[in-house]
């Protein structure tokens, strides 16, 4: 991922400044990775799927948004309201037409399903709005105030609140709202639910909806901090090892995974050699699954006879 | 149809399952060794298939009879190919010396890799072959001395016994490593190590509590897999001629994937159905690049010159799109998890049955049950 913020910080300049610096890119950038990994998580909560497509999803929605800012001048709220209700759209219109088959299969199946969905929706990104790098105008970008000795850039503000706010409407939705029981009581028993009269099929579309609606926001706060094109959607993997750190389940799991994710990234650029950066990720997730294979906040379950 | 009475043990130990089957395998190894001479332009992409064949047959072992499912293995082709190269042309060891000493190597890290992944089950562990993929990938890009870093390393022919082996021997040489992989697979799935893998795929719990020791067979399963991996590589990189640290790419991963479920989880068959259509779909779309454009053109024609002509380029701009192969391999995935979710050769066994079976076939007997609760899926 190709960030604004400088892999290596300045010589001058207080240490702690350069730390709050990092720490403040580092809650930005994963705030991203905790976005998509909401993604996951939600599916996974509510329909035990395992969606390969997220990031996918998160591209289509960056592009849906670009295409609207830039090819037909719409302001940039208006663009990003669109695009999250396209997406959202088509993320039921996903369950719908494809995913509802394979509820009940076996979870490889589901995950093969999805890595097809993937490739399809890049090689579609690619074939309507080509394989450039394009930047996304925003309210935000380039503009950025001093605090103390660590730049704050509004990109980067934006992606943060953001985060907050969807996250904690998601929280509410889950906990507190009937619909968000409903979907809880499906994940765990889709039979029992249905006979205690939970349209289980309705709430699986409508929390694909969500999921698809969450990755546009993703896509488009991400947008002008790294340039859209057709192979952002691998940030999804990234943000995978950010939903088990998490527990892939949890909801403030998936996003404490994807800030302790992004922190581990900014601080290994800057301290580490080069490449350690992009594999960061990846070399805790692995001491993760190795010592704790439930995750932080996750519970796995064993047969019991 | 036909029943086959088995009436000693030493049956149940045969390679083959009869003598008509025995005829059948001899005529199609036949065929392919008459294939040069058939079709002498198209050699280089069919021994791809061999390779992809090998490789196929690694995954199948893992992810279609032990139910360990990686997306880790194209690192495991990478570091087969890498090894091959440094020890057969930076430490100048004969060819048979150093493809074995890859195999070694890459069943090593297999062994490395398999040990943690003991503990995940599903998903975990595709994700965590996934990062040791990541992780592998960029070793071999910044390991400058011994890969050659992002500049690739040049790959020489096949030279053993001090002959070098042009297109045609390197053809053979793809045939017989895939017969060899076949048949040391085939061997293995026959012997109590097959069996376990197959009851730890089918519920690890009751493999567990029938005394197979999980660890073991696992560890088994995963070093087995990277050394038929570790020897594809080995070949992979005669053939690709050029070795960069992009080849080896999840999207390679993904690919070996498709082959297994496209081909059919759970046979060898399978993995050789998969290997045939994921190398030869490319070549295929190409043909279809060229000609698709001009027949619908011509067909359109009948409405007008004008007509004919538009199509011809709107459609041409299309084929020409690079990014049209990965959608069409993506299309091909997903139809196949919906409609055929056994694959070709779970297709070829419905329609070998709806006839030996004829007015009596039935099509519950491939039905597939499903799991609609979370207690039923812990397995």
């Amino acid at each position: 991922m190709r960030l604004a913020a400088p892999d290596r910080p300045a010589k001058e300049g207080a240490l702690l400044d350069i730390v709050l610096q990092l720490v403040l890119n580092g809650l930005a950038v994963g705030c991203i990775y905790g976005l998509v990994a909401l993604g996951f998580v939600l599916i996974y909560k509510a329909t035990e799927l395992v969606n390969f497509a997220q990031g996918d999803l998160m591209m289509l929605g960056a592009f849906i948004c670009y295409m609207f800012v830039v090819w037909y001048h719409a302001g940039y709220w208006v663009a990003f309201v669109l695009a999250i209700m396209i997406v959202a759209v088509f993320g039921a219109v996903l369950d719908w037409a494809v995913l509802r088959r394979v509820i009940g299969q076996p979870q490889f199946a589901v995950v093969m399903l999805t890595i097809g969905l993937g490739a399809m929706f890049r090689s579609f990104a690619s074939i309507t709005w080509g394989s450039e790098i394009y930047t996304l105008p925003t309210p935000f970008s380039a503009r950025a105030t001093r605090l103390g000795g660590v730049t704050v850039s509004y990109e980067y503000v934006s992606i943060i609140v953001g985060t907050v706010i969807l996250c904690a409407a998601l929280y509410t939705l889950f906990t507190h709202t009937r619909i968000g029981v409903a979907m809880q009581a499906a994940s765990q028993n889709q039979l029992a639910a249905y006979y205690m009269g939970i349209p289980v099929k309705r709430v699986f579309s409508l929390i694909w909806a969500i999921s698809a609606a969450v990755a546009t926001v993703a896509g488009v706060l991400l947008a002008p901090v790294s340039l859209i094109d057709v192979n952002i959607g691998f940030v999804g993997l990234k943000a995978f090892a950010a939903a088990v750190l998490g527990g892939f389940g949890s909801i403030p799991g998936a996003l404490a995974g994807g800030i302790t994710i992004g922190l581990i990234e900014l601080f290994s650029g800057a301290y580490l050699p080069p490449g350690v950066k992009d594999v960061a990720a990846y070399v805790v997730l692995l001491i993760v699954l190795a010592v704790r294979p439930q995750g932080m906040f996750g519970t796995v379950g064993r047969k019991k006879v | 149809m036909r029943f086959i009475f088995k009436t000693s043990y030493q049956q149940d130990m045969w390679l083959f399952r009869d003598a008509i089957q025995r005829n059948w395998y001899l005529a199609l190894l036949i065929a392919a060794c008459a294939l040069p001479l058939v079709v002498p332009t198209y050699l280089i992409d069919i021994s791809l298939v061999f390779i992809y064949g090998l490789c196929g047959i690694s995954l199948m072992v893992l992810a279609g009879y032990t139910g360990l499912v990686s997306l880790g293995h194209a690192a495991f082709l990478g570091i087969g190919a890498y090894a091959h190269v440094y020890f057969s042309q930076d430490l100048g060891l004969p060819w048979l010396v150093s493809v074995a000493l890859a195999v070694v190597i890459t069943a090593g890290v297999g062994v490395v890799v398999g040990l943690p992944a003991l503990r995940m089950s599903g998903v975990y562990l595709t994700i965590a072959t996934l990062a040791v993929a990541v992780i592998i990938q960029e070793v071999l890009t910044h390991w400058d001395s011994v890969t050659g870093g992002l500049k690739g390393k040049a790959v020489n022919k096949v030279v053993m016994f001090g002959l070098t082996f042009g297109e045609q021997a390197f053809y053979f040489l793809c045939l017989a490593c895939l017969l060899l992989g076949l048949w040391l697979t085939q061997n293995l799935l026959r012997a109590p190590t097959g069996r376990a893998w197959v009851a730890i795929r089918d519920s690890e719990i009751a493999a567990q509590s029938m005394g197979v020791n999980l660890a073991a067979y696992k560890t088994i399963a995963f070093a087995y897999s990277a050394a038929l991996m570790g020897m594809a590589g080995a070949l992979f990189a005669h053939k690709v001629g050029y070795l960069a640290p992009d080849i080896f790419t999840v999207l390679l991963s993904i690919q070996f994937l498709l082959m297994v479920v496209v081909g059919g989880l759970g046979s060898l068959h399978g993995a050789i159905y998969g290997a045939v259509f994921v190398a030869l779909l490319p070549v295929l779309i190409s043909e279809a690049r060229d000609r698709v454009p001009a027949w619908l053109g011509a067909a359109f024609s009948v409405f007008g010159a004008h007509a004919g002509d538009s199509v011809f380029s709107a459609v041409d701009r299309f084929v020409k799109q690079p990014a049209l192969e990965p959608g069409v391999f993506g299309l091909i995935l997903v139809l196949f998890i919906l409609f055929e979710p056994l694959g070709i050769y779970g297709r070829w066994t419905k329609i070998k049955l709806y006839f030996s079976l004829f007015p009596l076939y039935k099509r519950a007997t491939f039905k597939r049950q499903k799991t609609y609760m979370r207690s039923e899926r812990l397995r």
